[in-house]
């Protein structure tokens, strides 16, 4: 079978929400809610909004995703 | 989430399985110079028929592809996966073609292939050949509770490019059961960016190196949509079985006795 891996890309931080969860805009302007990668959370990576992030969405759920990386 | 699956259901895969393998055998004895991969299809379709058993490929849709025409994949030489059986498609001497087929029994799948060389063929082709089949025995022996899907894609991958091979990436082995593709996937090499859950009793995994003698490189047929072809042209072989993880080791599911278990 065809591997399928998490689509990796690059959003914007709309809003931070309660949980580590945050609401995001990707390039193509699709709404995604995402959590923090738990790597990101133990290293206490703080996004904030307007932060540009790089996040994984599972090819089921696009409306989901995690964020995996925050670029300074 | 891996479904595990119970006494009942591991006898009804056996059972699946042996169905599978029983006609694959039969296929490989066909494999002459002149026989067609339809007439491959034929045979398979027919058996399937025959035994009681549905056909798993024909109809089969992926995300993005057509639906699969045939009950059988047949590919030749350079094609690694997924190709599609047709008249036109002659065997010849020196040829070396991977039979991949499945079938369901009660609600249940079978699943495996074999790599076949016709006629007479080059000595580096039977290596590739022995080396594919070498190389899924040794995962199907770390297929026991407590490993890690990882430690099956680790033992494929260096019987693989030990004998100085590369191992295909972008298509990977994967949990069977009630139906074809379950999780976990299986790479047949150390994958990052995908979960590697710890194997447990009832889990039934199909394993299946798809191997090339050069790059790992591959392309999916643009015209078709199916069949995948080794970038440069590479010779590839590809065997698959199916494992289910027991307290006593792996279970070669549709084997002889005493094939592989315990």
């Amino acid at each position: 079978m065809p591997k399928e891996e998490a689509i990796q890309v690059e959003a914007k931080v709309l809003e931070t929400l309660p949980n580590a969860m945050f609401r995001l805009e990707l390039d193509n302007k699709h709404k995604v809610l995402a959590h923090i990668s738990g790597k990101m959370r133990k290293n206490f990576i703080r996004i904030l909004p307007g932060d540009r992030v790089l996040v994984e969405l599972s090819p089921y759920d696009l409306s989901r995703g995690r964020i995996v990386y925050r670029f300074k | 989430m891996i479904e595990l699956k119970s006494r009942r259901q591991l006898e009804i895969l056996d059972a699946a399985n042996r169905i599978i393998r029983t006609i694959l055998g039969e296929l490989s004895e066909m494999i002459a110079p002149g026989v067609t991969t339809a007439d491959l299809n034929r045979h398979a379709e027919g058996r399937l028929e025959e035994e009681g058993a549905g056909a798993a490929f024909k109809g089969y849709r992926l995300p993005g592809y057509s639906p699969f025409p045939a009950a059988l994949c047949t590919s030749v030489n350079e094609e690694v996966v997924h190709g599609i059986p047709s008249p036109d498609r002659v065997l010849r001497a020196g040829d070396i073609v991977s039979l991949d087929f499945g079938g369901v029994v009660d609600g249940l799948y079978g699943d495996a292939a074999v790599t076949v060389p016709v006629g007479r063929v080059a000595d580096e082709a039977v290596d590739l050949i022995t080396t594919a089949r070498e190389a899924l025995w040794r995962g199907i022996e770390q297929a026991r509770p407590g490993r890690r899907v990882s430690d099956i894609s680790a033992a494929v991958q260096q019987r693989v490019e030990s004998s100085g091979y590369a191992v295909v990436r972008d298509f990977v082995g994967h949990g069977i059961g009630r139906q074809m593709h379950e999780e976990p996937q299986v790479p047949n090499y150390v994958a990052s960016g995908i979960r590697d859950p710890e194997l447990r009793a009832g889990m039934v995994l199909a394993i299946e190196p798809m191997i090339a003698a050069g790059g790992w490189e591959v392309e999916v047929d643009r015209d078709n949509g199916w069949t995948v072809r080794t970038r440069d042209r590479s010779l590839s072989a590809h065997w698959e079985l199916s494992v289910a993880v027991t307290e006593a080791g792996p279970w070669v599911l549709g084997g002889p006795p005493g094939e592989g278990t315990g």
